[in-house]
């Protein structure tokens, strides 16, 4: 499991735990990301909303790189922005040779388009991945009630990002029962964040962020599980600025800690919450940990007096079953040794009447 | 949806609406105006068209409307529209091409979006990266909020997120020349699509 890796802006600076948490479980699982030397922004949004050209280009650059440094490697792109970025680009170089050479032209490189680009959710959800993660985990993190989070740019534009279920994506749920922890049924699993409009209309973009809390809460998560650094940043870093505005309005204010399901893993696989980045979240996020895990240790021990319970009645029923068998037996062999006694008898008596 | 006049309404405003529609993929006869992007749209509220209105100006040509519309400004480019079209109208890909027609008008009907993608591919293109301090102190002081997200910068540097040094990729400078001909090759296009159109008339 080898890849070219594509980290994005993102990853040093406000997604540290993204990265920090995903070379912990890639390492843990034998998945080796390759970073692509000397990459470049995706251009994001912002280049799709300067120029069509400068938004293919843009991600063509570090494409074209890892096709010459890295050949025969898919390309993995944790962030989701810089995935949709990345896949956007792939999939206009493959629509015709014109793309292809427009593309060359503005990157002044060679480039074909060969390699397939990724999400890390991807590169987890394979068997192979999924195999290795059930292999290594040492704590289940029971009882602890994820809602999984996929933003827009994992899953939209559909054909581009190839995704067959836009409205109830399934890969992170299907980890983070991998796991043990409880993925919840909700209905804003690909809602928006809000992106980069959180910073130019930030009034009309931060109800986008309280409904996800709503959602998640309403449907009885403890907490929310993401995939992408600023999805990351506007729901982790914004929880306070809504908490603030709610305390003010007279409403109840949030307690949902944000993770990335990286950071999940790790913990499952025995890392600590400073190992895997949780020390650096803006909204605390340690003590709803600490409290499931507690809450699962008391809910395991709950199960093994009642396994050990049913045990004791199982025995003592079985007891009871064979008591009565035994009892059951003897009285047959009774009743046998009895009827054996009495067909002897009349011949005894023929005998002697003879 | 206002009642607009369409005696008013030129061939080359049609015209205009169309090479929109082209730009952005899309069949403008294709839309219904069902009505299911704007119900899905997270950020419907505070439009001034709804989507569905802009795709409706589009049909009737009424370009002015269109490109004067903060809506384009206000979307995130989420696609929610356009996956839930039942007609596959790229509704999103139109508010991008809205967008881009509105800026090279021109016209600014949101200043604060198009200031934050300026400086966004300013940053990446002298850096090769973007420096998320640096765009958001420089989106600042163009945009003129000046305090916007302080208390979050400093809580930022607490955690060692963001610092004063600046990242770069070696290659900067081919980044730089790479952006120059990607707005070259943009301004191209359009120039040869604007003498396109002069030559039908």
């Amino acid at each position: 499991m080898k890849y070219s890796y594509f980290p994005g802006c993102s990853a040093n600076t406000t997604g540290k735990s993204f990265t920090v948490s995903t070379s912990y479980v890639a390492e843990k699982i034998g998945v080796e990301l390759v970073e692509i030397p000397d990459w470049n922004c995706c251009g994001t949004s912002a280049a799709a909303l300067t120029s069509p050209e400068l938004a293919v280009a843009l991600p063509a650059r570090s494409l074209a790189i890892s096709e010459r440094e890295l050949p025969g490697l898919d390309v993995v792109a944790p962030c989701a922005g810089c995935y949709r970025s990345l896949k956007t680009s792939v999939a206009f170089a493959r629509e015709s040779e014109d793309n292809r050479t427009l593309i060359k032209k503005i990157i002044n490189a060679p480039y074909e388009a060969k390699a397939d680009v990724l999400t890390l959710l991807e590169v987890f959800a394979t068997d192979e991945a999924r195999e290795a993660i059930a292999a290594k985990v040492q704590r289940k993190l029971r009882c602890l009630k994820v809602a999984c989070y996929y933003g827009c740019a994992m899953v939209r534009p559909a054909d581009v990002c190839e995704c067959d279920n836009v409205e109830d994506p399934m890969e992170m749920d299907d980890l983070m029962a991998l796991i043990g922890a409880e993925p919840v049924d909700w209905a804003f699993k690909t809602e928006c964040c809000g992106a980069a409009q959180q910073m130019t209309i930030p009034v009309q973009a931060k109800p986008m962020i309280e409904r996800i809390f709503q959602n998640a809460q309403a449907n009885g998560a403890d907490c929310i599980v993401t995939s992408c650094p600023l999805c990351m940043l506007n729901l982790d870093m914004r929880e306070a600025e809504i908490n603030k505005a709610r305390v003010a309005r007279g409403e109840e204010p949030f307690d949902i800690p944000c993770y990335y399901f990286t950071e999940l893993i790790g913990l499952a696989f025995g890392a600590g919450p400073d190992e895997v980045g949780i020390d650096i979240h803006f909204h605390p996020a340690k003590n709803l940990l600490l409290q499931r895990e507690l809450d699962a240790l008391e809910l395991e021990e709950a199960e093994n007096i009642a396994r050990a319970e049913e045990e004791r009645k199982k025995a003592e029923i079985a007891a009871k079953i064979a008591a009565k068998k035994a009892e059951k037996a003897a009285k047959e062999k009774a009743a046998q040794e009895a009827a054996a006694q009495a067909a002897t008898q009349p011949e005894e008596g023929k005998e002697a009447a003879e | 949806m206002r009642s607009i006049d369409l005696s008013g309404i030129s061939d080359a405003s049609v015209q205009a609406c169309e090479e929109i529609a082209k730009d952005a993929g899309v069949n403008l006869k294709d839309c219904y105006q069902c009505g299911k992007c704007t119900a899905g749209c997270p950020l419907a509220d505070s439009m001034d068209l709804m989507p569905r209105e802009v795709i409706r100006y589009l049909q009737l040509g009424a370009i002015d409307v269109v490109l004067d519309a903060k809506t384009p400004w206000i979307c995130a480019q989420c696609v929610v529209c356009s996956s839930r079209c039942p007609q596959n109208v790229d509704i999103c890909s139109a508010m991008r091409a809205v967008r881009l027609a509105s800026k090279h008008a021109g016209k600014r009907p949101l200043p604060e979006a198009d200031i934050f993608d300026d400086e966004f591919i300013a940053n990446v293109r002298v850096h090769g990266v973007s420096n998320e301090q640096y765009l958001a102190a420089a989106y600042n002081l163009k945009s003129l909020h000046f305090m916007q997200d302080m208390g979050n910068a400093t809580r930022m540097l607490k955690r060692g997120m963001v610092g004063v040094s600046m990242h770069n990729t070696k290659g900067r400078a081919n980044v730089a020349a790479l952006v120059d001909r990607a707005l070259e090759a943009d301004a191209a296009r359009r120039a040869q699509s604007d003498e396109d159109k002069g030559g039908d008339e």
